[in-house]
Order: structure tokens, then C-alpha cells, then sequence
């Protein structure tokens, strides 16, 4: 059994608006040495496969066409052995 | 003439518009379930507002794979009237009939109140029967109307003329203090390069009579009532 995590965020050419909003409130705590904050989602799959290779493939597939928005996000995933 | 409103599980605005096309406009109207497929005999789609299947993953994002789905997407390519509203707009975006994505509201807020929205473009058949630049007084209702598409996207939206709605003021100054969510250039509503798909963030169906506080999203049906009309006598 391999599992994916699939991280999923903005595109670094749209605006974040939570990132923003996070960024000012780690600011008012204290934290001010901080580059841009971005915030996304993480998709964990489990899969009934052995070989990583077309793991790798039908997770690729699976953010195109659901998970991921190309207009506006950008994905990467790591894929392990359970 | 008949019209269809498609029902996904979590629309909310699916009685609204069936009642404006039903009891204001007097006109046929049916129900469309998301699992349907056949639309024989409908001249104009309605995708209503709501939280299509709960607004997982992304709006619009699941609600685009319904069986239906499918259906409206060939009857689009056919030259059929589809018309998305709020939620509706986002599954349209989603399912690739419009351009552009939507991001959260600027400041991360549900919006829920009347906005003035100008009238960029009125030789659409959705916009026929206002005048050039006319401003109207529709709600909005949502939490994810920050529309987004990147330059080149933007400047084919304003060369083809197919950006049809701006969030404005009470007087028609399109500037970012009357841009209530955040929209790239106040966008509110968009249509499609052979103009039979429109995309609207803002609620016709909820200002379609006088009692309701505004009856300028009336015209954006009789518009399109008018429309099919005249097709049919040609």
C-alpha cells in the first residue's frame, strides 16, 4: 500500500488573502522576520498500489482534473510506503 | 419556450428562480436533477446559487462532474442559453465554460447585501433590454466571488467585450472602494466568446419585483424571454 500527500496551494501570482491575514497576525505576536505567508491544503490518499511509478502518474492525473485548479493553484505530492 | 433549473445537492437558490421564471415571468420552467441528462426541449439553463455539495475542495469544483453537467456542456456547445448564478457562475468556471477561477473574498468575509453593478456590455441576450451603462441594484450573497484570470485572460475578456457586469457605485464609478470582494478589474459577471454563457456573482432572481427592493434583475430574464422569442420568429 503506498499513501499520497498531496500539498495544494495559490500560485505565487495570486493574491492570498488568509496567508496576508495570518502574516499580520504572526506580525502582531511578535514574529517579524517573515517573507510571505501562504496557506493551501493538504490530500491524503491512500492507494492500493505497489508500483510508485504509476502511483505517481494517477496522482498527477488526479490533481489536473479535480484536486488542483490550474488557473490559480499549484500542487506537489510525496508518495511513501505505508 | 421552456427553461430548467438544475438542483445539485446543497443549491439553495433553485426555488427562486424557478419562481421568478414561473410566477414573474409566467413562463415554463422545470426542474433539472443533477443526475439528469436529457434536456430535450429547454431553450434556457439556469445554474442557481447555493453550496453545490457543500462547496468541497473548491466551489463549484465537484458540482462540475454531475451528470448533468455533462449534458449542459454539449447543449452550450450547441449555441444553448446558459445562464450561472453565484454558485452557478462558480461551477460554470470550474467546468471550463467561462474563463477565469474564483479566489476568496478579499477580506475573507461572507458578503451578504445590495451592490450597484454597471452594465458593460447590453447586446448580450441576457442584457438586451437595458441601456448602455446602466446601473443596477442586485444582492450579492458569498464568500467566494474574488474573480481571478491572469493578464492575458483579462485582456481577451475586454477585447471581445465579454466582460458584461462591474461592481460600481450608486452613480456608476467603477473604482476599488464600490469592488466589494475583491474581483480582478470589479468584475461581477462575464460571458462566454460566442456570448450564449453568462456567469454572475450578484442575485437577479432576488431582485426580480418591486417588493423585494429592487426589480432590476428582472430584465436579465425578459431579456432573455425576449431573445428566444425573436430567434423563434426568424
Amino acid at each position: 500500500m503506498l499513501q499520497a500527500e498531496v500539498y495544494i496551494t495559490l500560485k505565487k501570482t495570486v493574491a492570498d488573502p488568509q496567508g496576508l491575514t495570518i502574516k499580520h497576525a504572526l506580525g502582531s505576536l511578535g514574529y517579524k522576520d517573515l517573507g510571505d505567508v501562504r496557506i493551501g491544503r493538504l490530500v491524503v490518499i491512500e492507494l492500493n498500489l505497489k508500483d510508485k511509478k504509476k502511483a505517481e502518474q494517477e496522482i498527477n492525473e488526479m490533481c489536473k482534473k479535480l484536486l488542483a485548479n490550474p488557473i490559480i493553484e499549484d500542487y506537489h505530492f510525496k508518495i511513501k510506503e505505508e | 419556450m421552456k427553461f430548467g433549473v438544475v438542483v445539485f445537492p446543497g443549491s439553495n437558490c433553485d426555488q427562486d428562480c424557478f419562481y421568478v421564471i414561473k410566477d414573474v415571468l409566467g413562463k415554463p420552467v422545470k426542474y433539472i436533477w443533477h443526475k439528469d441528462t436529457d434536456l430535450d426541449g429547454f431553450d434556457c439553463i439556469i445554474l442557481p446559487g447555493g453550496f453545490s455539495y457543500g462547496d468541497y475542495l473548491r466551489t463549484g469544483a465537484i458540482a462540475r462532474f454531475s451528470p448533468a453537467m455533462k449534458s449542459i456542456a454539449e447543449f452550450s456547445g450547441k449555441g444553448g442559453t446558459v445562464i450561472g448564478i453565484c454558485n452557478g457562475f462558480q461551477i460554470l468556471l470550474e467546468a471550463g465554460l467561462l474563463p477565469g477561477a474564483m479566489l476568496r473574498n478579499r477580506d475573507l468575509h461572507f458578503i451578504c447585501r445590495y451592490v450597484y453593478i454597471k452594465t458593460e456590455n447590453n447586446t448580450t441576450r441576457f442584457t438586451g433590454l437595458y441601456n448602455a451603462g446602466q446601473i443596477l441594484k442586485v444582492p450579492i450573497a458569498h464568500n467566494e466571488g474574488n474573480y481571478y484570470i491572469d493578464a492575458v485572460g483579462l485582456k481577451e475578456l475586454r477585447d471581445n467585450n465579454q466582460i458584461v457586469f462591474r461592481y460600481c457605485s450608486a452613480t456608476g464609478e467603477v473604482s476599488e472602494q464600490f469592488n466589494p470582494n475583491g474581483a480582478l478589474d470589479n468584475i461581477a459577471g462575464i460571458i462566454n466568446r460566442k456570448g450564449n454563457v453568462l456567469g454572475m456573482m450578484p442575485h437577479p432572481e432576488r431582485s426580480a419585483e418591486k417588493e423585494l427592493g429592487s426589480e432590476d434583475g428582472y430584465f436579465i430574464f425578459q431579456s432573455i424571454v425576449q431573445w428566444l422569442e425573436k430567434r423563434r420568429t426568424w
